[in-house]
């Protein structure tokens, strides 16, 4: 299933997604329509079924997750997608997969909430997406894009990272950048070299021994063995697979962070603020889970002030909390979500003036 | 360079089509494009607007609060926006339905252009965002005229391009209309 071509097109953030997944080679989706995110089952159930793949809209998310559960148990790259009301439906799924080990793409597209909420842009799922949602105590791998491209590299890097550690992976995005056009290069997949899965569900039928795809660990110890293999794994994640973008930071005095589309619009800012004689930078955690607390660490040795923005009344400000020095103060700036609460440029530029000031 | 340009009107008026046609002119330039649409859940008559940001570089926040230029259709977003243009910005005035009198915008050129009545005049009042593209590209000077015409090809369905000579005619007439 190739899609990849080096020419710039310009499409939707949630398309690029779709477009990612069959570069992939994903070969199932499964789904239920929600607002903002109903592009990619469009352009799914239109092209899928025409490479081959197989496009199934199910009876509703929760129907939707435990196919995707069933589809990785047998072995193929598979992929479903909602927004908040959905996603936190899909929980006991994803527990599930945490839990029998399995890969799998699962794309949440934010939008606020908590209830039926609304359709503006948030980022208020952060702490679900990584606390891992469900029960039982797991984490699986968050990416956040940035930009319509990030949706389709990300989207794709999901797949893989997925299938190499053995984990749902999530694309965390919201509806500013699931909504937003923007020209984007659809590059071919990347030649990664991926574990064989010697694991699935296949029968006896070639007289291979059975293998069982299960979240029941019954046995004496088993289920205490299986927490701690799964801490090494995080721990490996955390080690090898950080990734994060850092602007103007080696001679900042201020430091502002954010993920996702309020990154972008933080960026904007800071570059006012360079353009006004500040020394200001900015820090963008690309992996939400494993977070980049080496690379907060590093910064915070030299600067000792943080701004975080977040479309919320804070979440990720935690993780920024527990990974800078002790000595470095975290600023909060947040807009939780409703009509026109996106913050511009401008009214970012504000508050990195009011702290940089303070700080002086 | 960046440009930023932020299109508001009501549903039905074609800001989205436009914004998109603004985005692949600047694609066939080979700039850097984001257009953010926001709109109301209805599908004519509630509120539409879309922010498009190009550059040769990194197009940065996708969101502007003060926008270089901004082209305003209906009274509804004139009176929500005009004062949100950047000082020394431009500020694109659909005069057939946004009352004109009296209109002060300190720092900021108002340019006003009957565009639904040009838009009559020419046989079809749905080509008032064409009418609106043109006075953009007049305004602005940030795209070619020849880039637009391509990106017609691009943001038209295939069965609506034997209208692109009269959309390539209203944007001639709306850049004309906006020279003064």
């Amino acid at each position: 299933m190739q899609t990849g071509s080096p020419e710039k097109i310009f499409v939707k953030g949630n398309e690029a997604v779709a477009m990612a997944a069959l570069e992939a080679g994903c070969h199932c989706y499964f789904g239920y329509p929600i607002t903002p995110q109903s592009d990619i089952p469009e352009y799914l159930s239109r092209e899928l079924p025409r490479l081959g793949g197989e496009f199934i809209q199910a009876e509703s998310e929760i129907g939707a997750i435990n196919m995707l559960l069933g589809a990785s148990a047998a072995g193929v790259r598979a992929m479903t997608s909602s927004s908040g009301p959905g996603i936190s439906l899909k929980q006991e799924g994803i527990s599930y997969m945490a839990g029998s080990e399995l890969p799998g793409v699962i794309v949440d597209v934010m939008r606020a909430g908590p209830g039926l909420g609304g359709i503006d842009a948030s980022q208020a799922d952060y702490f679900q997406a990584t606390r891992g949602g469900g029960h039982g105590g797991y984490r699986i791998i968050v990416l956040a894009p940035a930009s319509v491209q990030e949706m389709y590299d990300l989207t794709m890097l999901a797949f893989d990272l997925s299938d190499i550690y053995r984990m749902p992976a999530m694309v965390l995005a919201d509806s500013v950048i699931g909504q937003m056009k923007e020209s984007v290069t659809c590059g071919p997949r990347p030649e990664t070299v991926l574990p064989p899965k010697n694991w699935v569900v296949r029968g006896r039928a070639a007289g291979e021994p059975q293998n069982v795809v299960k979240s029941l660990y019954l046995g004496d110890g088993e289920m205490e063995a299986f927490h701690w293999k799964m801490q090494a794994r995080y721990q490996e994640l955390a080690d090898r697979e950080c990734r994060w973008e850092e602007v103007h930071t080696a001679d900042a005095e201020l430091i502002v962070t954010a993920f996702g589309s309020t990154s972008r619009i933080a960026k904007t800012a800071v570059a006012m603020a360079r353009e006004a004689g500040m020394k200001v930078g900015l820090m963008r955690p690309i992996t939400l889970f494993p977070f980049p607390k080496k690379a907060y660490a590093a910064l915070s040795e030299r600067c000792k002030l943080f701004l975080d923005v977040e479309l919320s009344t804070g979440q990720m400000i935690d993780d920024v909390r527990l990974s800078v020095a002790r000595d470095a103060d975290v600023a909060f700036y947040g807009r939780p979500p409703g009509a026109g609460s996106l913050p511009t440029p401008e009214e970012l530029f504000e508050q990195i003036k009011k702290n940089y000031r303070a700080a002086a | 360079m960046r440009y930023d340009v932020f299109f508001a009107g009501y549903g039905g008026q074609g800001v989205l089509l436009a914004g998109n046609l603004l985005s692949y002119a600047a694609i066939h330039e080979g700039k850097n494009v984001s257009f953010f649409p926001a709109y109301g859940v209805e599908k004519r008559g509630g509120s539409a607007m879309c922010t498009i940001v190009f550059a040769d570089g990194d197009t940065g926040s996708p969101v502007v609060g003060n926008p270089s230029v901004s082209v305003l259709l209906n009274q509804l977003s004139f009176d929500k926006y005009a004062a949100k243009v950047k000082q020394g910005g431009i500020c694109i005035v659909n005069s057939s339905l946004v009352d004109c009198q009296n209109i002060t915008l300190p720092g900021v050129e108002i340019v006003l252009v009957p565009m639904n009545q040009i838009a009559l005049d020419l046989g079809d009042v749905r080509m008032v965002n064409m009418v609106a593209c043109g006075a953009y590209i007049e305004k602005s000077g940030a795209l070619q005229r020849a880039s637009l015409e391509a990106a017609l090809k691009k943001a038209l369905p295939e069965r609506n391009h034997r209208l692109i000579p009269a959309n390539v005619n209203a944007m001639e007439a709306g850049a004309q209309a906006a020279r003064g």
